[in-house]
């Protein structure tokens, strides 16, 4: 190989001379005023330039691999669109995995651009500034390109429509929507704790990992290569996201216990929102690659304990409720579907009871648990509707004040028994899902009490009228397509028309 | 406990010479290959290095273009213009 042109600069020089020295204290106007968010939080910062860097991604090298990465995800869109992709995945059911990643997912990647945003203005140093603002771009490309791939199935299938209007008003969507609320209206420091941290580094894998993988073995090539392009973004997050947290630990001793409660708090909220991940892993994906209890293992248990490990040193303990979460991988998924089987009259997307060699797949991945407690509750449900008795829940759900999600988890340690916990603030009672929920709600309840319940705007007439159906045209749904069963929609007499043509030929 | 880092490549035309370079680089490195990528694990420590990887390509490689292919990792990140390394502080 002929001798290689030497950079001037080695990496890190360059990297320092994009963030270094561009800023300057201010004369006329206090630091304090200037910057006034990053110091009410609690958190001592001494040294600003104690920022480490892990990616040093410049902006010449950040803007060409960007760009090759947008030509090879769009002729995949292109090719995926004109070559009628759709007609290639496993199976039409997949579909609605779809419908709750653009409805529930998508959202919160443009969320996360306003936050970074918001963010990488308010630190007064520039290393994490710079950094903040280069995620935000990130994430627009994220929720633009999915998007654009997810566009093509809306051509053809239900419940695609209006994702942005769900995202802000149905009920079951509220649940990622205040995750992303609640992150975006705390100080800088936690929402890159909840976000970068909690979220990106020690959870996103679950989600656009196996998931995705999951895509790739369906035939979803549209969906598996946006994935795949935003997750090659989501390794710098992450490094981002351990980098505040050894930040925080290393300047002052008294920031441990706040990152501490951080990290609690929305290590447990994360795992509140994955558990819509965890149904789509065991229940939404006709070709399975894992179980929602094998990527539990692989990606908390095995990573997360190698990480936790490594922030001994600092004084910081594996997350409150680890222990809690790492027994719901073996309920979680179950029961979130049966909460979503219970109201699928009320969601934008359709739910089924899973056929014979599903369920049996069930009860291979979850020994101890499936055939005990969830696998015949599915083979009544599916002998009620073979009998022509569908079953719907028509009682609107009580929801958690923190979580937002349906009341209908049970105690980890007793499957058969709905947790439900209580707070008092000011003369009100609160109701939550689980301990991990109420220690967020005690510690902040002036917070938690302006939660926007959709339960309790339905019932105060806030979300269209008084009956269901008021409410669910109110949410954009186009009654008899987008919801109920899969048995019998729109969707499934499309797909098995196609399927019949295709056994034709 | 074991102290697992971790990186994970989409399995393509421009990650195969990469995976291969690792597997060379990291003899304890163990690969496992789900659809549409692959999950490399090794224990305390995993370098990618730009001259093994440029041996196998026969061109000039920037380690920065582990960019088009990463899906995920688990360590601390050091990045330099030879090498890219995960590890954790043993």
């Amino acid at each position: 190989m002929a001798a290689k042109r030497k950079k001037k600069l080695g990496l890190k020089q360059r990297y320092s001379m994009l963030t270094r020295g561009l800023d300057w204290e201010t004369s006329y106007q206090k630091m304090d005023d200037v910057f006034p968010y990053d110091n009410y939080e609690g958190i001592y910062i001494h040294d600003w330039e104690g920022w480490e860097d892990p990616f040093r991604l410049t902006m010449d090298a950040y803007w060409k691999f960007q760009s090759e990465k947008e030509k090879k995800l769009y002729a995949v869109i292109d090719s995926f669109a004109q070559n009628n992709g759709h007609l290639g995945i496993t199976d039409a059911r997949y579909v609605n995995a779809i419908k709750l990643f653009l409805t529930g997912v998508s959202p919160l990647e443009y969320q996360a651009a306003r936050g970074f945003t918001h963010v990488g203005r308010q630190f007064r140093g520039v290393g994490p500034r710079v950094a903040c603002q280069m995620q935000a771009l990130d994430e627009l490309r994220h929720v633009q390109t999915q998007v654009h791939s997810m566009s093509h199935y809306n051509k053809y299938f239900d419940g695609l429509h209006s994702a942005p209007h769900m995202h802000d008003n149905v009920w079951y969507l509220s649940v990622p929507k205040s995750f992303f609320d609640d992150a975006r209206t705390a100080g800088p420091f936690e929402f890159l704790t909840s976000i970068s941290f909690a979220f990106e580094y020690v959870l996103t894998n679950l989600l656009f990992v196996p998931f995705m993988s999951g895509a790739a073995f369906n035939g979803d090539m549209a969906t598996v290569t946006f994935g795949f392009s935003a997750q090659s973004d989501e390794a710098r997050h992450m490094t981002l996201g351990l980098e505040v947290i050894k930040f925080m630990l290393e300047q002052d001793e008294r920031n441990v216990p706040i990152v501490q409660r951080w990290m609690d708090k929305w290590f447990w909220r994360g795992t509140r929102m994955l558990s819509l991940v965890a149904m789509m892993m065991d229940y939404m994906l006709p070709k399975r690659v894992m179980s929602w209890r094998e990527a539990w293992d692989i990606y908390f248990t095995e990573a997360g304990g190698a990480l936790f490990k490594d922030l001994e040193r600092y004084g910081i303990k594996p997350p409150k409720y680890a222990d809690i979460a790492t027994k719901e991988a073996e309920h979680i998924s179950h029961q979130a579907w049966h909460i979503f089987y219970n109201y699928t009259h009320a969601a934008a997307f359709h739910t089924w009871v899973p056929d014979k060699e599903e369920l049996d797949w069930l009860s291979e991945k979850y020994p101890d648990t499936f055939d005990k407690y969830y696998r015949p509750r599915l083979e009544y449900l599916d002998k009620e509707e073979k009998a022509g008795r569908r079953f719907y829940n028509d009682t609107l759900p009580m929801l958690c004040q923190v979580c937002q999600i349906p009341m209908g988890f049970t105690d980890m340690d007793d499957p058969t028994t709905i947790s439900f916990k209580v707070s008092e603030y000011k003369d009100d009672k609160y109701h939550t899902c689980s301990n991990g929920c109420k220690d967020i709600f005690d510690h902040e309840p002036m917070k938690y009490v302006q939660a926007w319940l959709p339960v309790h705007q339905i019932y105060q007439g806030n979300c269209g009228g008084s009956e269901m159906e008021d409410v669910l045209k109110w949410y954009k749904m186009n009654l008899g397509a987008d919801n109920l069963d899969y048995n019998g929609s729109p969707d499934q007499k499309l797909w098995d028309e196609w399927q019949a043509h295709r056994t034709k030929v | 406990m074991s102290r697992i880092v971790s990186i994970t490549l989409q399995t393509n035309d421009d990650s195969r010479p990469i995976i291969e370079a690792i597997t060379k680089d990291n003899p304890d490195a163990v690969a496992k290959y789900y659809p549409g990528m692959v999950k490399i694990d090794c224990e305390g420590r995993l370098v990618v290095k730009q001259e093994t990887v440029e041996e196998i390509l026969g061109r000039e490689w920037d380690v920065q273009e582990l960019q088009l292919s990463i899906v995920s990792i688990a360590g601390n990140v050091d990045e330099e213009d030879e090498y890219f390394e995960l590890s954790w502080n043993l």
